[in-house]
């Protein structure tokens, strides 16, 4: 296999045939990471845990309703690169998008009352779970139909080109985007075009309910594919904030500096189903079970403590985050469902719905 | 006033507004050095340079996919898809993507894209390089969608389109590319949502669109040799839609039809029949009738495409039989 392999959380292929997490790379402790940046890791991965148990428990009492998509388990990927962009770059997400609004620096309050369908929700309750977009943050959308965000990402970074900023499009899709042909024209694209976009590959080794190595060509469903393109295939331990930070730093500075996109992929898993409907059944107990004690946030948890941190230092961010974790389901809660005028509003960009005079 | 081929307006009105909007770009494939395969976009590389007219692999998502995520991110676009049937291979992003995200972000994205794209029947290409398709795109809600019959209208059309802050699907006919007329010096800048009145009469109102119009025209002569006054009205935009101007013909005239090249099933004239149906009922002297091509796939003999779009022969014939 030519793929070459990122160091920071080398990831051991032997065992993917049996779907099993790597060992943790003990090494990744002494990247050149500074304390404070890996409080803010350990915090926005504790934001984004709490945030979707509370999205989870609404949805059991009945209160978001529709469909969702929990990235549980998947956490060091979105705060990795949350992180490591600059608060002007662009992110596209898929509908398994919570954890990157909110690693984009979106505020918990309106996309919790999204998720309820209120009216002070991020979307004023038209896009809900599948559809968070906030521009402000330059969180450009999350898109629900598999591909198409790939290709947009690039004309995010070809504006950025065109207008002479060193902005850059981060693109996040699951493993089983690389098999449809968006993927690979985006990536041909932005080769060609030498586009300022980071292509970011979650492949939590299952598409729906179906396993990816059973309907993939290549055991590494997009590191494998980036030679094709021209791209170095990286592989990153998307269970390891640091190694993801680290990762997405260089790729990030990469396209900053003009040398074009780059393709990574970042091995994890979803703790839950693939959405509300799925308990996720279809998964051996041994693998869930492997992969729950790989766990990435007491692994970081245990990081922080080895590196010195004072446990009690923790569990005050822990504390602080449920404070706001509870603020934000209180005003989501307290919205408004939104009424009939607002179904007629932007359509178009005057506001209205008009088709006929 | 010079005399311009519909072909040279598409890239004078392209070329308009290039000028106007340094930040304007276009994309597509062999737009720039070949000039587009249909010669629409001839000259543009040279004035514009390179990096504001860039031709693109055969990847029509990835074409699409970058205009819209340059347009959301401040940068206007003129998108080509070489012929209209193969917006059936990135649909995803016209009708779901582009067409809803303003929408479903509370009105936080403008997509101010063009996609031209080169549509209609006539040339013997057969069944995927000759379809009509405005009504794929007409009955998405988010898509403004146009359809110049002139080269003045391409020119001034196109203007309005590239000034929309939406996008806009903007149909070239392939069957009048080398059609000419004159087109006024200066600056031209048409408005979407307006038909255009291109001949008045008393005894029926006939709506056209595109290569339509010219044969509604030639109908309406013959007709007026037999005492009919045939009104043509140019649709020219679908959506949004001037109703106020079929309404306000059928008023005059009592008879309302339609003249579209789209198979029969859903074509843009139900929807105009069926509004003239609701609100000007009171107005119509007898049924509305639609002439369109059968609900069959084109097929490509000269003969048998000639049998299948209306021509002037069928519109003329079909007025005459049904106004008896
Ligand atoms: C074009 C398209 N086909 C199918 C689906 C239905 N679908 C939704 S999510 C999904 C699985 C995607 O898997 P993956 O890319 O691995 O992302 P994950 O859900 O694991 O994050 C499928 C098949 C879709 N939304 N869009
Ligand atoms: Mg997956």
């Amino acid at each position: 296999m030519s793929t070459e392999r990122a160091d920071p959380g080398a990831y051991d292929y032997s065992q993917r045939s049996a779907r099993l997490p790597a060992a943790v790379n003990q090494s990744n402790r002494d990247l050149p990471i500074s304390i404070e940046s890996r409080l803010e890791l350990y915090e926005l991965q504790q934001v984004l845990r709490q945030f979707e148990q509370r999205a989870y428990d609404l949805f059991m009492q009945n209160l978001v309703k529709g469909t969702s998509h929990l990235s549980l388990g998947m956490e060091a990927v979105a705060a990795g690169f949350g992180l490591a962009k600059r608060p002007d770059d662009y992110s596209f997400a898929t509908y398994r998008g919570h954890a990157h609004t909110i690693a984009a620096g979106v505020p918990l309050g309106p996309v919790m009352a999204e998720l309820l369908g209120r009216e002070n929700g991020l979307l004023k309750g038209k896009g809900g779970s599948m559809h968070l977009t906030s521009v402000d943050h330059g969180m450009m959308g999350s898109y629900a139909i598999i591909g198409a965000h790939l290709c947009i990402a690039n004309g995010a970074a070809w504006s950025a080109q065109l207008r002479g900023t060193d902005q850059v499009a981060i693109a996040f899709f699951g493993d089983g985007t690389t098999n449809i042909g968006a993927f690979h024209e985006a990536l041909n694209l932005a080769v060609i075009w030498k586009l300022p976009v980071v292509f970011v590959c979650e492949n939590n080794l299952y598409m729906e309910y179906t396993p990816i190595d059973v309907v993939s060509a290549v055991p590494n469903p997009a590191a494998d594919r980036g030679p094709a393109y021209g791209l170095e295939g990286i592989l990153v331990d998307g269970n390891d904030a640091d190694a993801v930070f680290h990762v997405a730093s260089r790729a990030l500075a990469k396209a900053r500096a003009g040398d074009g996109p780059s393709l990574i992929e970042a091995v994890t898993y979803r703790h839950g189903g693939h959405s509300r409907a799925d308990p996720g059944k279809y998964r051996p107990a041994d693998e869930v079970e492997a992969w729950l004690d790989r766990d990435p946030i007491p692994m970081y948890h245990r990081r922080l403590l080895e590196l010195g941190v004072p446990e009690g230092d923790l569990a005050t961010i822990q504390q602080s985050v449920a404070g706001r974790v509870e603020e934000a389901t209180e005003y989501a809660k307290n919205g408004l469902h939104p009424g009939p005028e607002h179904l007629f509003t932007d359509v178009w960009a005057d506001g209205g719905s008009a088709w006929r005079n | 006033m010079a005399e311009l081929s519909y072909r040279e307006a598409v890239a004078h009105g392209i070329a308009q507004e290039m000028r106007r909007d340094p930040q304007l770009v276009m994309l597509g494939e062999d737009i720039a050095s070949a000039g587009g395969v249909f010669k629409t976009t001839v000259g543009l590389l040279d004035e514009f340079g390179p990096g504001r007219v860039r031709d693109t692999p055969i990847s029509e998502q990835a074409i699409l996919g970058a205009a819209m995520g340059a347009a959301m991110t401040g940068i206007p676009v003129i998108a080509e898809i070489m012929f209209s049937d193969f917006l059936a291979v990135c649909w995803d992003i016209v009708a779901n993507q582009m067409a809803k995200s303003r929408y479903m972000t509370g009105g936080q994205v403008n997509i101010p894209v063009v996609i031209r794209t080169a549509n209609g029947g006539g040339s013997r290409f057969g069944a995927q390089h000759s379809q009509s398709v405005e009504n794929w795109c007409m009955m998405i809600p988010g898509l403004k969608v146009v359809a110049p019959s002139t080269p003045a209208d391409v020119v001034g059309l196109m203007a309005a389109a590239v000034r929309d802050p939406d996008p806009v699907v903007f149909f070239e006919h392939k069957s009048l590319l080398a059609t000419k007329a004159e087109v006024p010096d200066g600056e031209i800048v048409e408005q979407l949502g307006e038909a255009r009145l291109v001949r008045e009469g008393s005894d029926c109102t006939i709506a056209a669109l595109a290569l339509m119009v010219p044969r509604a025209l030639e109908a309406a002569d013959r007709l007026a040799g037999d005492g009919i006054a045939a009104e043509i009205i140019d649709v020219r935009s679908l959506v949004p839609l001037d109703t106020q101007a079929l309404l306000s013909s059928v008023a005059k005239t009592g008879r309302f039809y339609t003249v579209e090249e789209n198979p029969r099933l859903c074509g843009w004239g139900a929807e105009l029949a069926s509004i003239v149906a609701d609100e000007g009922f009171w107005n119509l002297d007898g049924p509305v009738v639609r002439i369109t091509t059968p609900h069959i796939p084109l097929p490509s003999a000269e003969a048998l495409e000639d049998m299948s779009l209306p021509t002037a022969d069928r519109i003329y014939e079909t007025v005459r039989k049904t106004m008896d």
